[in-house]
């Protein structure tokens, strides 16, 4: 049904991946490169009103500056507009002017006045990749010894927390093309209480610059 | 040397133990990865600081556009790692890399550096070091690159003449096509490096060092400079283009925050007002202008294709910009409403100016800029800025009155003939203009006084002039620390080391060369941030070489002393600054060069061009009939 009295602006869910060259730009450089990947596309993103407009933007979970990922999610919010928009074209519009590394995989309309986007997470997975260590067996052995943990008690900017119940599935998982072995890891991902990856590969005393590692996805509280 | 794919390997390694590691992965919107194979000629364009200052270049971006417009050829770029990144790519043995295709500089055709100021000269070395090419250039084989520098710092070529194989003077939007058309007809192989470089010397604004012979006097001062071969010019005269050519457009937008993240779009080359201490003021001359339309194209343009939110444009004075009503009406007129903040740099201290800055604000805005860079009307005349003291206060009464709550005030200390009471008189100028502030505003008001120190530059009316001393400096700064204790004025200054570290080379001769490596030598690099500059390892450069800092700042020059750069020209007649810096001294005041002609030497040297390209685009008078042979 086309909604030709509309009155409200657009609230659009945007799921992309962020690779390559991307892969070394933080969590708030992201807001002004996704800012900028909207104006290139002449999207009218809205913005609020006040002394120093901000464009309505929220990006569901901060993704540590290194990791590659497939599975971020963005909303944006587009001034309102007499016709339905037309999804599929934004989307092709969007990569167009999006810089090499983004890539939109899926655009949705989402509930205007929803949840905000970073408290509908619970769970992120990831899948790292571990360049140095070839024998699957060594990997599996720190790995079993690990989910036996009660606790891991760890300190995180000096306040200590428990890693192991961050921990929601960990297993290797097949090796990449040359043979590398892979772990799949789903961890806890609220405000608060976030698994981070290399903590755990800390845990298995693998040292961070020998591993590559994508998320995967995000899963939401009613997933 | 090392494959692209290696350089990619040892990189995944060793970013995440560096500081904001976007710095070295390029990867950016619009920049451009072309094919290398079919590429006949391959520069690699270096701006010799941190990523975050040198992607704002716009020498850089204009020298990009220009080689990556050619099909024959390929530009990428390459900036200084930072110490933490150095440090890394050392121990790993990574050499420095382009950002487009990770390839080891010394695999390009030409590496050349953009050089704006002196204090990248270090930067410039360890560069060079890095990508593994021998920092002199004597010591090049003919498979190495051709290094050649370019940039405002490099009208004074001598301090840097032993590292580079040849120099731009001038601008570089033509002579960049005739250097790589030069190297492509002498390719390595068929001509030896020393055939090439005599084949870049016979181009126009092309300095090679090597092909000339400096002879000194016992006290170090120039006998004579002569060229070695008949390639080389006994004068090497600037390269101007007749018309600006669209300005580029399609900036590389970074992915992460730099220090001027804002698209740049050139109004106007050159100056009319011919304030004595200004270097850029004379040695861009003639005045030439991009009509209103072709601005609005190109700012349109470069903001669909970059998307950034803030839009500039520059020049040396904006106000005189001969259509800059027009151009900032229409301008307002298409980017109301599009949360896209305009700035208008080097506006006049006139109340125009605010009516400009008015139409341009989006938002409210809180800061004004304006330069009277002298505080007393006499030191004003010597420097040839003149405003009345009255203009200057009605002016900052009004930007007060339009809601600007901060007033920003530009000052030099150290000109010629400055005393104490001048220094103080900025003092009492910033409380005078607060005070027009509390008037208006009442304790909202703020002034923020930037003092910087005055560096007699070549090329310029006040390069016969010696600097004030360190202490000197440090007793005008300390009065006005004294005198400025309002907590509603902010002061800044640009520390006294940097000035005369900025002050030694910027008038050096080829002797500073085996200084500048010395001091590299001993670590020095940096040397614009203040903690990195290293003052000992300069001090201890200078003795090793024999040679004391104070004669190139601390020695008025005699009328007729030959300068180092005395074989490089800038179009504007030595006795024509002479008698400028005369006239200083009489506190005689030069009018704008728009409403009357001074000759001061830009016209015979250019009269073919200015023909060519008649009407208002430049701002001297016309030539009509051929030159009489």
């Amino acid at each position: 049904m086309p909604d030709t009295n509309r009155d409200e602006p657009w609230r659009l869910r945007i799921r992309f991946g962020k690779q390559g060259a991307l892969r070394y730009t933080g969590h708030l450089d992201l807001h002004k490169l996704w800012e900028r990947t909207i104006r290139r596309a002449r999207l009218p993103l809205l913005y609020s009103h006040g002394f120093h407009p901000q464009p309505k933007i929220q990006i569901a979970s901060a993704l540590p500056l290194g990791y590659a990922s497939r599975a971020e999610l963005i909303d944006i919010w587009l001034e309102k507009t007499s016709e339905q928009l037309d999804l599929p074209a934004i989307k092709v519009t969007l990569q167009k002017a999006a810089p090499p590394g983004l890539e939109i995989y899926r655009i949705e309309t989402a509930a205007l006045r929803g949840r905000a986007l970073q408290t509908l997470v619970r769970s992120a997975e990831y899948e790292a990749t571990l360049l140095d260590l070839a024998d699957e067996q060594a990997v599996s052995g720190r790995l079993a010894a690990l989910l036996g943990a009660e606790s891991l008690p760890r300190e995180r900017r000096s306040k200590a927390y428990d890693l192991r119940p961050l921990i929601e599935g960990l297993q290797l998982t097949s090796p990449d093309e040359e043979g590398h072995p892979r772990l799949y890891l789903r961890l806890t991902n609220l405000e608060g209480a976030t698994g981070r990856v290399e903590e755990v590969l800390d845990e298995m005393q693998i040292p961070p610059e020998s591993v590559r590692i994508v998320r995967t996805d995000l899963i939401f509280e009613e997933d | 040397m090392l494959t692209p794919e290696q350089i990619e390997t040892r990189l995944e390694r060793i970013l995440l133990k560096v500081q904001k590691p976007g710095r070295y992965v390029g990867g950016e919107m619009n920049s451009l990865t072309k094919d290398w194979d079919s590429a006949q000629t391959r520069v690699a364009l270096v701006f010799p600081e941190i990523y975050d200052i040198g992607v704002s270049n716009v020498g850089m971006k204009i020298l990009y556009d220009q080689v990556n417009q050619r099909e024959d050829a390929l530009a990428e770029r390459a900036y200084a790692p930072w110490v933490d990144m150095e440090k890394i790519m050392r121990e790993n043995h990574i050499p420095l890399y382009t950002l487009e295709s990770r390839r080891p500089l010394s695999s390009f055709d030409i590496v050349g550096f953009s050089i704006p100021y002196e204090t990248l000269y270090t930067n410039t070395l360890n560069i060079l070091d890095l990508a593994g090419i021998p920092i002199l250039a004597a010591e090049r084989g003919d498979d190495e690159p051709i290094v050649i520098a370019g940039g405002h710092s490099t009208m004074n070529p001598e301090p840097m003449h032993a590292f580079m194989d040849a120099f731009v003077i001038g601008e570089g939007e033509e002579v960049i096509h005739d250097i790589i058309t030069s190297l492509q007809e002498n390719k390595p192989g068929r001509a030896s490096r020393g055939e090439r470089l005599k084949a870049l010397a016979g181009i126009p604004g092309v300095y090679v060092p090597s092909l000339y012979e400096v002879d000194t006097f016992e006290d170090g001062t120039i006998r004579r400079i002569r060229p070695l071969v008949p390639e080389a010019p006994e004068t090497v005269t600037k390269r101007i283009v007749a018309k600006l050519p669209p300005p580029p457009t399609d900036f590389i937008v970074p992915n992460i925050s730099i220090v001027h993240d804002r698209a740049t779009v050139e109004i106007m080359r050159g100056c009319t007002r011919g304030c004595r201490f200004c270097q850029a003021g004379m040695i861009t001359r003639p005045v030439r202008e991009r009509s209103v339309e072709e601005v609005v194209r190109a700012a349109e343009k470069a903001v669909a294709a970059t998307g950034i939110d803030e839009l500039s444009f520059l020049s040396l004075s904006s106000s005189d910009y001969t259509h800059i009503l027009e151009l900032v009406e229409t301008i307002s007129d298409r980017f109301k409403g599009r949360q896209i903040s305009i700035a208008l740099p080097s506006m006049r201290i006139e109340s125009v100016s605010i009516d400009l800055m008015e139409t341009l604000r989006e938002r409210r805005g809180t800061g004004f800029t304006l330069a009277p860079e002298a505080a007393t009307e006499r030191m004003r005349r010597i420097i040839n800025k003149y405003i009345p003291d009255s203009q200057i206060l009605e002016t900052a009464r009004e930007i007060y009155r339009r809601n600007w709550t901060t007033i920003k005030l530009y000052f030099m200390i150290g000109h010629p003939s400055e005393t104490l009471e001048d220094v103080k008189a900025i003092a009492s100028l910033c409380k005078q203009v607060l005070a027009e502030g509390r008037k208006v505003i009442g304790m909202k008001a703020r002034v923020h006084a930037g003092i910087s120190t005055f560096v007699p530059k070549p090329h310029t009316p006040f390069q016969w002039v010696s600097c004030d001393t360190v202490e000197q400096i440090m007793d005008k700064q300390a009065l006005l620390r004294q005198e400025l204790r309002d907590r509603n004025i902010k002061l800044s200054w640009t520390e006294t080391r940097d000035t005369l570290l900025e002050a030694w080379l910027t008038r050096g001769d080829r002797r500073i060369s085996r200084v500048i490596q010395a001091a590299w030598e001993k670590g020095a690099k940096f040397d614009a941030w203040g903690e990195h500059m290293r003052n000992e390892a300069w001090m201890e450069a200078f003795e090793e070489n024999g040679l004391a800092p104070s004669f190139y700042t601390h020695r008025p020059r005699p009328a007729d002393e030959i300068f180092p750069w005395e074989h490089i020209s800038t179009a504007v007649r030595k006795d024509y600054l002479y008698q400028d810096y005369r006239q200083s001294l009489d506190g005689q005041v030069r009018s704008d060069c728009r409403e009357q002609c001074f000759a001061c030497g830009i016209l015979p040297v250019f009269s073919d061009l200015r023909r060519e390209t008649p009407g208002e685009s430049w701002k001297c008078p016309e030539v009509r009939s051929p030159r009489q042979p």
